[in-house]
């Protein structure tokens, strides 16, 4: 669905994007996953043809972003870090003024706009100015303006910004029903860890323009050397004993327990308890933050949300 | 495909209207400052009996200056709407759907002209009460006229919106632009006698021609003859249109 190769956008000695190469297949929710400035919106943005690419070429459903724009349009759907709706009209003039300008044939206007409010649940806001919609709504609204057309492809630069805990599992459940019920192939930049986890089939970790890192969740996770089971035992042989199973990959002493690494502990644990005689027992997984300071070296979860810098940089070139 | 870029154009012109219907702030505001003048001044100047035309009162002199007053103003403030478009994101989500450049232009500068003709409208009804002695083919003339001044002056405001990031930077174009658009028009003054120097300027502004044009049409009377304003109205209208457009199609979108 979407061909990315040696993309790159440079401004000045500032490279932005620095020759990315992704393939992104269909019906699938891609997650690009990095710190403020990474280069994740600049990506969206060059996709999307706002941005043009300092070289290296991309299509998006078949179609080259930088000769073909308008046919790359037509088949993409965005939803804007920040709301784009203008607040002095309703939810509905919103979606009938984009209704228009996609071509959206007359004759199922209305109906169309119908389904896609009732999709993202505003149905019965409709006709109310947006400027007193919440923010969670305001994306729902940004989300159903991007279904209007039936795109092929939807991209959601950090859908859940801002919202509450609450919001933000709405906002999920509607992202999941895009892939589900209107087979959109989803391209999301995210700096939550959580929500990349959550919602991604795959994951690409992007740093400093790069992709350094590109796999499911659960394979990211795996990278780390699976999970880590710890146990407190008497047991002189229990050392002996764990190292025998083949899933186990380390064992180790600390603190008077037996720290195991191993590929699955939910699988494992049983197992070793029936042979190891333990007093406590207790496993953990690695989550993606692990992997992403593994990697990078940083702690997303400690920086700045809003704006970093490359997205300033590249809003006022 | 005519028909879908008739459709996308008036959709962009539809939101213009509708965010202009319901900021009515924006046409009280914009219809009031005329008005101040044309009282104001044309009753205040007027009562020194300034020798503009031999028969034809001050204030009656001003009208057509003061409806071209509030096209320049209103059109080329208009301009400033895009820089809010872009600050509330609105222009990106345009610039993201299959909609040309050219298009969305000219969506905007339409709305722009609804704006000032509406104004314009307000004052022409005025202008009955005080005594303009219109006929239908003057209003014909007059309308024509706001049409083609409004075109060209929101484009030239929103071509210059076009390259600014803030709304402070657009208050320099009000006094860089705007007022010397107005005061060099003579809208105020007739453009008979006056120094070189001065006549020059007058004879490039654009707006010059239009009030002479509208001066004609209401009055009977002008510098020029109408045609000739007709005609470099027209002229300035479309460069200043196709300004416009360029200056839409190297905009950056983010």
């Amino acid at each position: 669905m979407i061909k990315i190769r040696e993309l790159v956008k440079a401004y000045g000695k500032l490279t932005a994007v620095n020759r990315l190469t992704l393939d992104i297949g269909e019906n699938e929710i891609f997650g690009l996953l990095g710190a403020n400035g990474a280069g994740k919106t600049t990506t969206i943005h060059m996709l999307a043809t706002l941005l043009k690419p300092t070289s290296g070429s991309a299509t998006v459903n078949g179609y080259d972003i930088v000769t073909q724009p308008a046919k790359v349009r037509s088949s993409i759907g965005i939803v804007f870090q920040a709301p784009s709706s203008d607040d002095i009209l309703t939810g509905y003039e919103n979606l009938h003024l984009h209704s228009m300008l996609y071509s959206v044939p007359r004759q199922i206007r209305r109906k169309r706009i119908e389904e896609v409010l009732e999709l993202v649940g505003l149905a019965d806001r409709k006709n109310d100015q947006v400027k007193t919609y919440s923010g969670g709504m305001r994306r729902r609204l940004e989300i159903a303006r991007g279904l209007l057309h039936k795109p092929k492809v939807m991209f959601l630069d950090e859908p859940t910004l801002g919202l509450d805990p609450a919001s933000r599992e709405v906002m999920w459940k509607y992202v999941r029903t895009l892939v589900e019920e209107e087979k959109i192939t989803v391209i999301l930049t995210t700096h939550y860890m959580e929500e990349a986890d959550m919602l991604c089939d795959r994951i690409a970790i992007i740093d400093k323009g790069k992709i350094v890192a590109l796999d499911t969740p659960a394979g990211l996770k795996a990278g780390l050397g699976g999970d880590v089971i710890r146990l407190k035992t008497k047991d002189p042989q229990a050392a002996k004993l764990a190292e025998r199973f083949d899933f186990v990959n380390r064992v180790e002493h600390s603190n008077g327990f037996l720290v195991l690494s191993v590929r699955d502990a939910r699988k494992a644990l049983p197992i070793l308890l029936q042979q190891v005689e333990a007093e406590s027992a207790e496993f953990s997984s690695p989550t993606l933050n692990d992997v992403f300071i593994q990697i990078t070296g940083r702690n997303i979860d400690k920086e700045q949300a809003e704006g970093g810098f490359m997205e300033r940089f590249a809003k006022y070139d | 495909m005519i028909e879908a870029h008739l459709t996308k154009l008036y959709a962009l012109w539809l939101r213009e209207f509708k965010v202009f219907l319901r900021e009515k702030s924006r046409l009280v505001a914009s219809t009031f400052t005329p008005i101040l003048w044309l009282f104001v001044i044309g009753s205040g100047l007027g009562a020194a009996n300034p020798s503009t035309i031999p028969g034809v009162d001050y204030q009656l002199f001003i009208f057509p200056g003061i409806v071209a007053m509030s096209i320049i103003f209103s059109s080329v403030f208009f301009g400033s709407y895009i820089i809010w478009d872009r600050k509330f994101d609105f222009l990106k989500s345009v610039m993201v759907a299959p909609v040309s450049r050219a298009s969305v232009f000219v969506g905007k500068t339409l709305g722009g002209m609804t704006t000032s003709l509406i104004q314009a409208s307000i004052l022409l009804a005025i202008g009955a009460v005080i005594g303009v002695p219109f006929t239908p083919l003057s209003i014909i003339q007059a309308v024509t006229v706001i049409l083609l001044m409004s075109f060209g002056l929101t484009s030239l405001g929103l071509a210059l919106g076009s390259y600014m990031y803030s709304l402070e930077g657009f208050q320099m174009i009000v006094s860089f632009v705007v007022f010397p658009l107005f005061f060099l028009s003579g809208a105020l003054f007739p453009l008979d006698n006056l120094p070189d120097w001065l006549w020059v300027l007058t004879a490039v502004d654009p707006a010059t021609y239009g009030v002479d044009a509208l001066r004609h049409a209401m009055l009977g009377t002008g510098s020029n003859s109408f045609e000739i304003d007709m005609a470099i109205l027209t002229a300035y209208t479309a460069a200043l249109g196709l300004f416009g457009i360029f200056s839409f199609k190297r905009m950056k979108a983010v």
